[in-house]
């Protein structure tokens, strides 16, 4: 009896989380439009239900209605596993984010339930490994559609990708470093009291590898999930829609989903390593409970929008001018970045003698 | 091209391209003519050594529309609609280019309000054409924000137009001998609001661009063109004076009013896509100055020469002057008589040197007229800019010539 009811809690988790989810990534695709309208002075759709608010899902319903085509000499297999595996991961990599503290929903439960879907010790690394497996996708789609232009985009995505893991993954080691876990939901229990304690202003290092690794991690993360400045892969005036282009209905669909879904696991993980998880800005604020969750979602959609704003205002940099940025300006910064931020842990807790 | 699906579209540069003097394969890249940035229906074929450009091959013709032999066909007044087809982001410019080449053929000069309109209007055009340009450009290299920016100002330049002679894009308002009607009359405050804003709204467009550091990156140093080069091409307008030569038609060889008016010539340094960028910048903000001073100076009276032999006689005075009437017959019947001799007559239009060389023989047709357009010459220069460029480098280019390929291809 008792098993039963931890799976039924489990599994009304997941369907509760990815409904949301798959919500957000529709809206997200919404907020876009209409706040990128409004930074060109437009009004971004404003036709489908009240101020387009029904917008996604007339979207959704025309990209399913539509014929699929597959080019005659493309690589069918893999032509059609690689959307999935674009989208499988992307959507994997939120079950291990905490959303919030615990909560027994208002006295209804005699057991408080994690705002988790799983708590797995090394959070951190599963998601870095499926962030990996994203590659994939987009480098089998340009492969398998037989097009120069996809071609061109799998290999300029899977050379970025690759050596802005690796400053993704050093930026994070610095809260990591701090927080002494890989958990996720222990990194966020690490920041509570205050704006103060959160990572990224942490006077554990004073302050400046925080921010340092921050910032690499927002930028690594810009050209993680193909965003403005960083959107070489798919270069719409350069390369037609570079590793989408043969895509077409829901396959197109899923790849474009699975970009809205990166950027908004992209924001769950730095708020959880450096903006505090689900903790209120001020002790006083109430941060228990579904209250967290509010945070936490504020605090995610803030970043959506900073993603926006920066796809609305810079123009687009060249392929070997990113992969010099990344390897000599970011690469060495973020290294010099864990340096700095473990001397600076290391006299943290000689002084404070931990 | 034909819509056969055995057709292989011009298969031998495709060829030729895929291979190398040291003997291993390279990619032929087909850029265009359906490209959403080829700025219309231009076809490059690259040649491709990973994302570097080894060589550029341009493939013209695609909008081609014989307008040279229509105009042997339709005769002096009735090609005037042609002309806005040329390059069909500056029509002003196109008809303006056009009745000066006539009229000088004819020994007829258009009146004094006619004149400075002509340059207003003219100059509007650049305006709106350089826009146009930066917009796409921007767009090219991936700032988006600016194309919405720019077509705002776009569209009141617009609005002007279809104030001024009923259409938006395709105006047709000048004639041989002056233009269709005058101006209304608040074209006047219309013209002075647009300008006093748009000054600040220049300075708009360059605080997203100009010091942005990608912007900076994406720009200096590529598509370089030596100043002797760019002159072997027979590259003109900001094009040529990005590469440092000062050259520019309304100063060195002035027609219209262009003499009584002051303006400085931009011109850049090193030949690059930034410096091309800074020269249409800095023009727009010129044309700001031309427009104001002919606004100071526009004198009154008629905007038609009143010699019926060229020009249309007024609708209401067909009911009632019988000159009148047979003069609108016989323009409408046989057209304009120009004299036996040849001409060429060039303005500086937004893209570069706009020239006619009609050669009349008397009768109301042209026995031959070609057009020197800018971007035709500006096109032959894309190779030498492109060689060792990367893929976006070339986008760049290509925005930074600013093509249109109607004038290409005419």
């Amino acid at each position: 009896m008792e098993t039963l009811l931890v799976l039924l809690i489990h599994l009304l988790k997941i369907i509760v989380v990815f409904s949301i989810l798959l919500g957000c990534i529709a809206y997200a695709v919404l907020l876009e439009r209409k706040l990128l309208g409004r930074l060109q002075v437009r009004w971004g759709p404003s036709r489908v239900g009240p101020f387009g608010l029904l917008q996604p899902i007339a979207d959704g319903l025309k990209l399913f209605l539509k014929e699929e085509l597959t080019p005659t000499r493309a690589d069918r297999f893999l032509f059609v596993l690689a959307p999935l595996l674009s989208m499988g991961p992307a959507l994997l990599a939120i079950a291990v984010v905490p959303f919030g503290d615990t909560t027994n929903l208002f006295g209804l439960l005699d057991q408080p339930i994690l705002l988790q879907i799983a708590d797995i010790h090394g959070g951190i690394l599963f998601i870095l490994a499926l962030t990996s497996v994203g590659v994939y996708g987009i480098f089998l789609a340009g492969w398998s559609s037989d097009n120069k232009y996809s071609l061109l985009g799998a290999l300029r995505s899977s050379a970025q990708m690759i050596s802005y893991e690796l400053v993704l993954g050093l930026s994070i080691t610095v809260a990591l470093m701090a927080a002494g876990d890989v958990s996720l939901r222990n990194i966020a229990l690490s920041q509570g009291d205050g704006f103060w304690n959160w990572w990224i202003f942490s006077p554990k290092w004073f302050v400046l590898p925080g921010i340092l690794g921050f910032f690499l991690y927002l930028i690594s993360a810009f050209a993680e999930t193909n965003r403005l400045p960083f959107d070489l892969p798919e270069a719409e005036t350069e390369l037609v829609a570079g590793y989408h282009t043969e895509y077409s209905s829901m396959k197109f669909a899923m790849f474009f989903m699975a970009e809205y879904c990166n950027i908004i696991t992209v924001s769950c993980i730095a708020v959880t390593l450096f903006l505090g998880g689900w903790y209120a800005p001020f002790p006083f604020l109430p941060s228990g409970g579904l209250f967290g969750c509010v945070w936490f979602a504020v605090k995610v959609f803030i970043l959506v929008c900073v993603f926006i704003w920066v796809r609305g205002t810079l123009p687009r940099l060249r392929y070997d001018q990113l992969m010099k940025f990344g390897w000599k300006v970011m690469l060495p910064l973020a290294i010099a970045n864990v340096l700095l931020a473990a001397g600076g842990i290391l006299l943290y807790e000689m002084w404070h003698g931990s | 091209m034909p819509y056969r699906l055995d057709f292989q579209a011009d298969s031998s540069i495709t060829k030729a391209l895929k291979e190398s003097p040291e003997g291993h394969e390279r990619m032929a890249l087909n850029m265009g003519p359906q490209h959403p940035s080829t700025h219309g229906v231009l076809r490059l074929v690259l040649q491709l050594d990973g994302e570097t450009v080894v060589r550029c091959v341009p493939d013209v013709g695609y909008l081609h529309r014989g307008m040279e032999k229509l105009a042997e066909e339709k005769g002096y007044h009735r090609f005037i609609p042609y002309t806005d087809r040329l390059d069909y982001l500056s029509p002003m410019s196109n008809n303006t280019a056009y009745c000066l080449a006539v009229e000088k053929l004819l020994d007829v000069e258009c009146t004094p309000r006619a004149q400075y309109l002509r340059v207003i209007l003219c100059e509007l055009a650049r305006i709106s054409s350089h826009l146009l340009w930066l917009g796409t450009a921007a767009l090219d290299i991936g700032a988006v924000t600016v194309f919405l920016y720019t077509f705002r100002e776009r569209e009141k330049i617009y609005d002007i137009f279809e104030e001024v002679c009923g259409a938006r894009f395709t105006v047709s308002y000048m004639r041989i001998g002056g233009m269709s009607v005058d101006v209304p009359e608040h074209f006047v405050p219309m013209v002075t609001h647009f300008i006093d804003e748009f000054g600040r709204r220049v300075d708009e467009y360059e605080t997203l661009l100009t010091n942005n550091p990608i912007w900076r990156k994406r720009t200096e140093g590529v598509g370089v063109i030596p100043p002797e080069r760019a002159i072997s091409y027979g590259v003109s307008g900001p094009s040529l004076r990005g590469s440092n030569v000062d050259l520019d038609l309304r100063r060195d060889d002035p027609y219209l009013v262009y003499d009584r008016v002051e303006f400085d010539v931009p011109v850049g340094k090193h030949g690059d896509v930034f410096d091309r960028y800074a020269v249409r910048i800095e023009e727009m903000r010129q044309s700001r100055r031309i427009i104001r001073q002919c606004l100071r100076d526009l004198p009154g009276g008629p905007v038609k020469i009143d010699n019926h032999k060229v020009i249309l006689p007024a609708r209401e005075k067909i009911k009632t002057s019988m000159e009148a009437l047979i003069h609108h017959f016989l323009l409408i019947s046989e057209g304009i008589k120009v004299p036996e001799g040849e001409v060429y007559s060039a303005i500086e239009a937004p893209k570069g040197e706009l020239g006619f060389y009609v050669v009349a023989d008397g009768t109301g047709h042209p026995v031959r007229m070609r057009i020197r357009s800018p971007s035709f010459a500006n096109v032959s220069a894309l190779p030498e800019m492109c060689r060792g460029a990367m893929i976006a480098d070339v986008v760049a280019i290509i925005g930074s010539i600013d093509l249109v390929l109607g004038d290409c291809d005419r």
